[in-house]
């Protein structure tokens, strides 16, 4: 929570003043009573009688304090909200920044539905909390206390009876809250579980009935679903108690209240609106007490949401971990086609080498790959192939430093990559990823997502090197609109829009990982055929399971089970990796 | 008002459709809903008797005390004695009624407690329940999303908020009945001057709420939209970064970042006058009841006032004065306790929208299959998803025991539908399907899905360990046969080397696994059961060609024998099937061998002979 914290500061007014007028609000409810007990102590004075315009006086006076609290509490509202509202502001500008500063391994181990619920659950819940906080906190214990204190000026000896009963209340109330949250907290895991069970049944409709799965499922459900019930059950008897509890502790409070002040009284120590106005401060002390503890339950929620998102933020992002030059700033990529041309290289293409490189994902995992060393020279194109879960997408993600290796050192033009600027690192290279994926917006929008300058003509050539002209023809146009995901288009057409984004960007490294698949044999071939083609001759990496996508290229690397096992172009690798035969032989075996 | 547990739980869809809900529906709802708690009927009179106690026993403690004040009052005037005997009598009484209060309203809790909790289980037990038994063609219909929220969200929503809503309401009405008669009784004039008040609160309430309606609504689009760009950016940043557009997204989302601050404070701001507006309409309602009382009380005192407008005590005003806020209350709480009931009513409408949803036919009388050879026949088979939309017509094929017939074709010709029907995940328009003879709709379900071995092309895995979903196919069987079935399926070798092998813990839908990983595993788990026949609908399309080789021949040897369907758009897989069916539009234009096919020179011979074009190397 404390390092959520700093999102107030820049409404530091705001957060003093909200929670000043809430207190100014109550300290005129506080005296309501007095104005009372004035009241009944005019009229049982019968030396007094028909005073009228005293109780007019009383009138007024009670309607300016309710007027006066109105005013002071709709301002402590409009404070309260504009902090929490621009507190969850800021937090999710910076939660969502450093979400986007993430490496790869980061956001594998979080997962996108954490993060998601992160960002919006989670954060609603934290200013929700914020509100409340700044509405409740002081106002309700500022009531107690102003009861108390209230109650002392009125009649220290009874005071003392006040304080014995708030003590006795907190302790009730604490007691209870502190048993209860822990419940709450299992209420929530045990829901998430049913919850999961919920979507499983749905989705694996299928597989559970082919499997005869049905009763299993169900029972399987209705034993979490017991358990859940169960648990809120508990929580439910303990929290029921709250109310009763605390509501005759404080009766039995004004009884003796009532029965020590009638003693005062005939002392003459008291007057009678004087044992009437404690008796008020005491039902004063009830109401607020229920409220302060359902704000405990409130706060409480935030502050578990306020802790998971601070546990966003420990994760380290891709910048601070491993890279000292660049710290906070994002990168930014607005700059015009010349200028992200560079000056310095005029060739636009590189020269990458691997030198014994290793990576595991997890410390305690084996490696992914072992041992990797090759040389691609400029403008050359290497074709990797091998098996599923072979480290072809490892080997071509640590390029970019998607994932730093583990072991080894790769180098681009002679400089180890880590010492490379990430961002600078990024731009230089073009990646299709496996998975197509395009995003809401405009064709020609998604097409510059890697070259925000892009003139009408560039894309227009990537279109036809990606093959993917008929594409936008049959969308109506470069700003015919792609809905989210791509969902208007089929894999093959967001297949080769992907392709043609990242040859817009004219990059030096340009890798399509299994980007492909979706494609017809003829498309393929075509592609390929264009790739060769490029004007700006950069370096490219084909991943891909067919041997006809990397046949054609300068240097093949087969990969299995993390190893190299093979290295050449196809003819040579026919003769020498067994891998690689069986591998081309399986698609295209001849008829015998 | 108990502490709020079910807080924790994503409160249902405020805006939930309100369409499916006309009034005769909210009728029938309502009519459903009080046959669903029929069963907690004693519970639930208990509850309300145990409410009604509390209520009663909450107006008279304030009674019982300004009678003790009336007498302590007594102190200042002339003939003032000190009773000693009579107060105390007062507040015993007052303590007695104050403990019944609370043994009854905890009472109250437990019960309602039990009810909501029971209640909410067993709705969602039985619409998890209901949903085995749905057809396919309802959920595949249906947006999943939706029917969870429908299970978690909104059977919470229903039995919470109509519970509580309902407790509320009826304590409600039984604390504004009793105060109006306690009052009454007081003195009629001050009881006119609360009740024409506090109405008031309720229209201010009223105002401001249909005001901020539109507040919300336009902050909730905000979110939405906000909601939507983190989706779409989360769900895809490793391309967001691929390309480094973190800064031009960030700057897309502080816009509407903007917007929902200016949204959420104005809807958060006017919503939260509310409780100011009535805490003043009570303070008025307050004020007027001290003064009329004030005066009431000094004629009384005074000796002045007739019978009706007579005096009334110390006591009584302070008595008024508490009433004046107990009277207040249940207004101000009026407006959410409907809104509450509402949103529960529209809440059970969905919940039961999902449980009244017409089932698969009854299979209870249906035979056993025993002894499956594998003879599976299929005569003049017509079946579409969308009644005008024809898919498959006439449809005919002879399958003899342990043949291999696969299935080509292009995408949407109906060959995974032809897979729908076998297992009879759908039944066909019209036509019949045999195996060993006996019409498919006269078998049990589980029998008929159990003589096959099933691996789709959309892998489904469950939360929790590896190990837990190879056995979900065979729950008994032991380490040594789930370690073979894994060899068999080569999935042995990468579930090895994650971090704790078979008992590493995948998360939803198989989590970091790839796809071709998590085929590897629903193949195993057919590897583990081996039924009699099996279908393989697109199973190795994320798998490479080698491994997927190795798996056939592992598939090969399972199915000696055996009678299998094979769908597959790679040919190198289906070419040594026994019978290849070829569809297109729903029809079989081809049937026959591969080297019959190729040699006819058809659609096949097209398809397959497209492969090859272009590879030799360029």
């Amino acid at each position: 929570m404390k390092r959520l914290l700093k999102y107030l500061h820049n409404y530091r007014k705001e957060s003093i003043l909200a929670p000043l007028f809430k207190m100014l609000e109550a300290a005129f409810e506080l005296f309501v009573p007095l104005v009372i007990a004035a009241l009944i102590d005019r009229i049982t004075d019968f030396s007094q009688t028909g005073d009228r315009s005293f109780i007019l006086k009383c009138f007024a006076l009670l309607l300016i304090l309710g007027l006066v609290g109105l005013v002071s509490s709709c301002t402590a509202q409009y404070f309260a909200a504009k902090a929490a509202t621009g507190f969850s502001k800021e937090l999710r500008h910076d939660l969502f920044a450093h979400l986007l500063s993430l490496g790869y391994p980061e956001i594998d181990r979080l997962g996108t539905s954490t993060m998601i619920t992160r960002m919006t659950a989670d954060v609603n819940t934290a200013q929700n909390g914020v509100n409340m906080f700044l509405r409740l906190f002081l106002r309700s214990p500022f009531i107690v206390a102003g009861a108390v204190v209230m109650a002392f000026t009125i009649d220290a000896f009874s005071a003392g009876l006040f304080v014995g009963v708030v003590i006795l209340l907190f302790l009730a109330v604490g007691l209870i809250m502190r048993s209860n949250i822990p419940l709450l907290k299992k209420v929530q895991t045990k829901l998430d579980g049913v919850l999961n069970l919920t979507r499983e049944s749905l989705s694996g409709a299928r597989v559970i009935r082919a499997f005869t799965l049905e009763e299993q499922t169900a029972s399987h459900f209705r034993e979490e679903n017991g358990d859940l019930s169960r648990i809120q059950q508990k929580a439910g008897r303990i929290s029921g108690l709250l109310n009763p509890l605390t509501y005759v502790m404080i009766n039995l409070g004004i009884v003796f209240l009532i029965r020590l002040g009638g003693i005062r009284v005939s002392n003459g120590a008291l007057t009678t609106g004087q044992v009437v106005a404690l008796y008020n401060y005491m039902s004063q002390i009830l109401l607020e007490l229920i409220k302060f503890a359902n704000l405990i339950v409130t706060i409480n929620r935030a502050l578990a949401s306020a802790n998971r998102i601070g546990d966003v933020f420990e994760i380290p992002s891709e910048d601070a971990s491993g890279d000292p030059k660049r710290q906070q700033d994002l990168p930014r990529n607005t700059e015009t086609p010349a200028e992200a041309a560079g000056t310095d290289r005029k060739d636009k293409t590189a020269h990458i080498e691997f030198r014994n490189v290793s990576l595991r994902y997890h410390e305690n995992s084996d490696e992914v790959l072992t041992g990797i060393s090759f040389r691609a020279e400029k403008g050359q194109t290497i074709g990797i192939i091998g098996g599923t879960g072979s480290g072809k997408t490892s080997l071509i993600n640590l390029i970019p430093r998607f994932y730093d290796a583990t072991g080894g050192q790769i180098l681009i033009d002679g400089t180890d990559i880590r010492e490379l600027d990430r961002t600078e690192l990024k731009k230089r290279v073009g990646i299709v990823p496996q998975k197509a994926v395009l995003f809401s917006g405009t064709i020609a929008e998604n097409l510059r997502w890697g070259n925000p300058g892009a003139t009408m003509e560039e894309l227009d050539e990537a279109l036809r090197l990606s093959v993917a002209e008929d594409v936008v023809r049959a969308k109506g146009g470069p700003d015919a609109v792609i809905e989210q995901n791509g969902r208007n288009l089929s894999g093959g057409q967001r297949q080769r829009l992907t392709i043609a984004r990242a040859l817009v960007k004219k990059p030096e490294i340009l890798i399509l990982d299994d980007a492909s698949s979706a494609l017809d044999n003829m498309t393929d071939l075509k592609l390929r055929t264009n790739l060769r083609e490029l004007s700006a001759n950069p370096t490219v990496f084909i991943v891909s399971q067919r041997s006809s996508s990397v046949m054609g290229a300068d240097l093949i690397i087969v990969l299995d089970d993390g190893e190299a096992v093979g290295m050449g172009t196809h003819e040579e690798l026919l003769k020498t990796c067994e891998v690689y035969r069986e591998i081309y032989e399986t698609q295209f075996k001849k008829e015998a | 008002m108990a502490l709020d547990t079910s807080g924790f739980v994503p409160k249902g869809n405020l805006n939930t459709d309100s369409s499916a809900l006309g009034k005769t529906g909210q009728k029938e709802t309502i009519k459903k809903v009080l046959r669903s708690l029929r069963k907690y009927r004693f519970l639930i009179l208990f509850s309300l008797f145990l409410a009604l106690v509390s209520v009663i026993f909450t107006l008279l403690v304030p009674i019982r005390i300004g009678d003790a004040i009336d007498r302590i009052a007594l102190l200042n005037t002339e003939q003032g004695i000190w009773q000693k005997e009579a107060i105390a009598g007062f507040l015993i009484q007052a303590a007695v009624f104050a403990l019944i209060v609370g043994i009854s309203t905890y009472g109250m809790n437990l019960i309602n407690n039990r009810i909501t909790y029971h209640a909410v289980r067993d709705i969602r037990n039985r619409t998890l329940e209901k949903i085995g038994h749905l057809p396919l063609s309802y959920l595949d219909s249906h947006s999943q999303g939706d029917i969870v929220s429908r299970v978690i969200a909104d059977a919470d929503q229903f039995a919470d908020g109509l519970l509580m809503g309902f407790t509320q309401a009826f304590t409600g009405i039984m604390t504004i009945l009793g105060t109006l008669i306690f009052m009454l009784r007081m003195n009629p004039a001050i009881t006119l001057v609360v009740v024409l008040v506090t109405p008031l609160s309720l229209f201010v309430a009223k105002f401001i709420s249909s005001r901020t309606y539109a507040m919300f609504r336009d902050q909730s689009i905000e979110r939405g939209k906000q909601t939507s760009l983190i989706d779409e950016m989360i769900g895809n940043e490793k391309v967001v970064k691929a390309f480094h557009k973190e800064a031009d997204i960030l700057e897309q989302f502080d816009e509407i970042n903007e917007r929902l601050q200016k949204t959420s404070l104005k809807a958060i701001f006017y919503s939260s006058l509310t409780n100011p507006c009535t805490r003043f309409v009570n303070a008025v309602c307050y004020a007027l009841v001290a003064m009329t009382g004030a005066f009431f009380a000094l004629s009384g005192a005074a000796g002045e006032g007739s019978r009706l407008f007579g005096g009334i005590t110390v006591g009584t005003l302070t008595v008024f004065l508490a009433y004046a806020n107990q009277y207040t209350k249940p207004f101000n709480e009026i407006s959410s306790v409907i809104s509450e009931l509402q949103n529960a009513i529209a809440c059970a409408a969905r919940v039961f929208e999902v449980m009244e949803e017409e089932p698969e036919s009854d299979d209870s009388g249906g035979r056993e299959l025993s002894d499956v050879s594998g003879t599976v026949d299929i005569e003049k088979v017509d079946f579409s998803y969308v009644k005008d939309k024809k898919l498959i017509e006439d449809l005919n094929l002879h399958v003899d025991p342990g043949q291999r017939v696969a299935i080509v074709g292009p995408t949407g010709c109906g060959k995974t539908t032809i897979i729908n029907l076998l297992m009879r995940f759908y039944d066909a328009d019209s036509g019949s399907i045999r195996v060993e003879g006996k019409d498919i709709r006269d078998l049990k379900r589980h029998s008929l899905r159990s003589a096959y071995g099933m691996v789709l092309q959309e892998t489904w895995l469950k939360a929790g360990t590896i190990r837990d979903n190879i056995l979900m196919a065979r729950p008994d069987a032991t380490e040594e046969e789930m370690i073979a079935a894994a060899k068999a399926s080569h999935a042995h070798s990468f579930i090895r080397r994650l971090p704790k092998g078979y008992d590493t813990v995948i998360g939803e839908d198989g989590g970091s696994l790839s796809q071709g990983q998590k085929q590897l595993l629903c193949i195993t788990r057919v590897m583990l059961k081996i039924p009699p026949m099996l279908i393989l609908d697109e199973a190795t399309s994320s798998i490479d060609t080698r491994t997927e080789i190795r798996i056939q021949k592992a598939f090969s040897a399972m199915m000696e024998g055996r009678t299998s369907f094979i769908v597959a758009h790679r040919l190198s897989t289906i070419m040594n099937s026994d019978i290849i069916l070829v569809m297109r539009d729903g029809h079989i234009i081809e049937q026959g061998s591969h080297s019959d096919l190729l040699a006819a020179g058809g659609f096949y011979a097209e398809l397959y002979n497209s492969q090859f074009a272009g590879t030799s190397p360029a």
